[in-house]
């Protein structure tokens, strides 16, 4: 609790404790009134104050008038316990939510609190500590166990373990050793690194991921804008209704049926009917759900710009992937060995000391295939034919690795790949051997990702990609994707995302997952951009509505969970509130409900309704059923 | 030119009343409040004094919700 928190429950102490004392003593007339009155401006002075204020402003219609206005005239009518009960009430319903607040603000800013404060130099060999920003380009700072790493760079020396899960909500520590390039905002656990710097400080990761949080766009949800409106006609309304609520019933009863106006009863159920009209419960709890709930996802390693993109992404029906990078790694690996006359693990190692002098990717990713240090003194006579592949001679055996066209060109025939990817048959002393498909990998989680996004009751998984159609058509077929557009240009994405677009109903929301790499156009177009692995991608972060921290495909499915967890508290809120206060208006304007009644459905609707809309922050075990996130 | 400050508000729709009435005052060209870190970003009109205009936002802010705060 901070001071100001502090000093509001003294007061509700303090007025509360005479409240209790000046029940049991017997008192009458003016003193009574007196007395009264000392727990009533202890608890109340501030918002009378600000009553005050409003009506001098022109900002009459407020939770604060309705408050002074119904407890003035409880006081009036000699009601001296129910007035001060509703101060009090209101001013521990206030506290509470403010409480509530606070411990929100601080359960995310604790995971957001990625800012590096200073950087470790070495000069004439003692360390020294600057500011981050005084650091150039290219210099060596030292980050040791504990510290957070200032600025984005490349290990030059030591290892250790790096905690990356304010930045990406991954709980598992990541190695890291010399030659790996580290974000900054990770925490460095074990070991002392020397880092030399590829950014400056306000280009470095966190300071990005910061001024995004911070400056995101307060867009505004639907459900938000219409509470604002709401209350704008809300209020006033009330107010008029509780006037006409006190004067007409009297004088209709005066008039027409000339009995007693009863002044008193009527205006006592028009001030019982204001205390529960109050809208605190809706305009409080509905703004707190949106930001619990972009917290919460915040938490996650999901970033939301905004309220309406949270909305927005609840109601997502059809979801595009772009391929490469987003549903797949971008980088090529053996992904299996097909008609091989001898063992698998043989005929890799051969294609790999064949291609051991070359630095071709695809070789690369042989050498790795092969995964054991290899013996350059088994290769001999290695000839690269451009174009076709290699031959060399290895273990004294005459060795040829290559496409279809190098073993056309020594007449051996060859058994052609029906699946996608590059493909490298071997031949040994003439005698076809095999071959190798390498292809880009899929991510992980790629077909956990697709079908818990039909799970989620998404209507439509898109591919584009500008791949081969057979490739495309593989990887959508295996990854579960309904439709794939192949052999597209750039261009040609945001024509085929605006196609789709026109093509849904209005209601239903389409969503783009790309990796920012030239996707930011159709990032721009869609209903709700998400970029993937935004770690170092400018344009992603510029572009898109929802950034996802990591690489991890499922977490797109795991967003539309939390914004749809997020919209469900919004919904419940507005109905429960609503529901109860027009029940208890009802009462009120029949003369069943009370003054305690109506404290119940003002404070007690809204306790409850700011406890639902923190729950909006915990989103931790939202995984889609079956799949551990 | 824009300018980041730092604020005090309690809930979360006073912070959106305060981004409406920093919104509507001269010099102002766009404003905007985050409850979450409680910091307001004003984007202020070309050729018009942060500081003066300020001035006139805090006391706009005050007169829509009492209890804030803008920490100049």
């Amino acid at each position: 609790m901070n001071k100001k928190q502090k000093r509001v429950l003294i007061r509700i102490l303090l007025s509360a404790a005479l409240m209790v004392l000046l029940h049991f003593i017997p008192l009458s007339g003016y003193f009574r009134f007196c007395l009264y009155m000392i727990p009533y401006l202890i608890i109340g002075y501030d918002i009378l104050k600000k009553a005050g204020k409003g009506i001098w402003n022109r900002q009459v219609f407020d939770e604060n008038f309705l408050m002074a206005v119904a407890t003035i005239g409880a006081i009036f009518l000699g009601e001296y316990t129910e007035g001060v009960a509703v101060m009090l009430f209101y001013q521990i319903g206030e506290l509470f939510q403010s409480y509530a607040v606070g411990k929100s603000r601080r359960n995310i800013s604790d995971l957001m609190d990625i800012r590096p404060d200073y950087a470790n130099i070495e000069k004439n060999g003692s360390m020294e500590r600057i500011d981050p920003d005084e650091v150039e380009t290219g210099s060596i700072i030292v980050v040791q166990p504990g510290e957070k790493v200032p600025i984005d760079g490349i290990i030059v020396e030591g290892s250790s373990a790096l905690n990356t899960g304010a930045l990406t909500g991954e709980s598992v520590p990541r190695e890291v050793a010399k030659g790996d390039e580290i974000i900054s905002g990770s925490i460095n656990m074990t070991g002392v690194l020397r880092v030399r710097t590829i950014k400056e400080f306000g280009e470095s990761t966190a300071s990005k991921i910061l001024d995004l949080v911070e400056n995101a766009s307060s867009k505004k949800s639907r459900s938000e804008n219409f509470i604002s409106r709401f209350a704008r006609y809300y209020t006033p309304a009330v107010c008029y209704g509780a006037l006409a609520l006190a004067i007409l019933p009297p004088l209709i009863s005066m008039i027409f049926l000339g009995g007693a106006p009863g002044w008193e009863k009527w205006i006592y159920r028009a001030l019982t009917f204001l205390v529960i009209s109050c809208p605190c419960a809706l305009v409080i709890s509905i703004p707190l759900s949106f930001f619990a709930g972009i917290g919460g996802a915040g938490k996650e390693g999901i970033l939301v710009k905004g309220s309406n993109y949270l909305e927005a992404l609840s109601q997502t029906k059809y979801v595009v992937f772009d391929k490469t990078g987003t549903m797949t790694q971008g980088v090529f690996e053996v992904n299996g060995v097909h008609h091989n006359q001898i063992e698998a693990d043989k005929l890799i190692e051969y294609a790999a000391l064949a291609e051991y002098y070359s630095s071709h990717p695809i070789s690369k990713s042989l050498k790795k295939a092969y995964g054991k240090e290899i013996d350059p003194s088994r290769i001999s006579d290695v000839e690269e034919i451009g174009g076709h592949g290699v031959t060399a001679v290895i273990d004294g055996k005459k060795v040829a690795a290559g496409n279809g066209k190098l073993m056309r060109k020594f007449g051996i025939s060859c058994q052609e790949c029906s699946s996608a990817g590059t493909v490298v048959h071997v031949a040994v002393e003439g005698n076809y051997a095999g071959h190798i498909l390498i292809s880009d990998l899929k991510k992980p989680h790629a077909k956990e990702a697709v079908s818990a996004l039909h799970k989620l009751g998404i209507s439509g998984t898109v591919m584009l990609t500008g791949d081969r159609r057979a490739a495309a058509e593989q990887t959508a077929s295996e990854l579960g994707i309904e439709t794939v557009y192949s052999e597209l240009l750039p261009a040609d994405k945001v024509t085929k995302v605006e196609e789709l677009l026109e093509q849904k109903a209005p209601k239903e929301k389409l969503a783009f997952v790309g990796d920012g790499i030239n996707d930011a156009p159709v990032l721009s177009r869609a209903d709700v951009g998400i970029a993937m692995g935004a770690l170092g991608s400018d344009a992603a972060i510029e572009a898109a509505d929802v950034v996802l921290m990591d690489d991890d495909p499922l977490k797109i499915a795991k967003a539309i969970r939390i914004s749809k967890k997020c919209i469900r508290i919004v919904y419940e809120n507005i109905y429960f509130a609503i529901g109860i206060k027009i029940l208890c208006l009802v009462l009120g304007a029949a003369g069943i409900a009370n003054m305690w009644l109506a404290i119940f459905a003002d404070v007690g609707v809204m306790v409850l309704a700011v406890m639902n809309a923190v729950r909006a922050l915990f989103v931790k075990n939202l995984c889609p059923k079956g799949i551990p996130l | 030119m824009k300018k980041t400050y730092k604020i005090e508000v309690d809930c979360a729709n006073c912070a959106n009343k305060m981004e409406e009435a920093a919104r509507k005052t001269a010099g102002v060209k766009d404003a905007v409040v985050n409850f979450m870190t409680l910091k307001m970003t004003v984007e202020f009109e070309e050729g018009s004094e942060p500081k003066a205009v300020m001035q006139e936002v805090l006391k706009n802010c005050k007169k829509v919700e009492d209890d804030c705060e803008i920490y100049l």
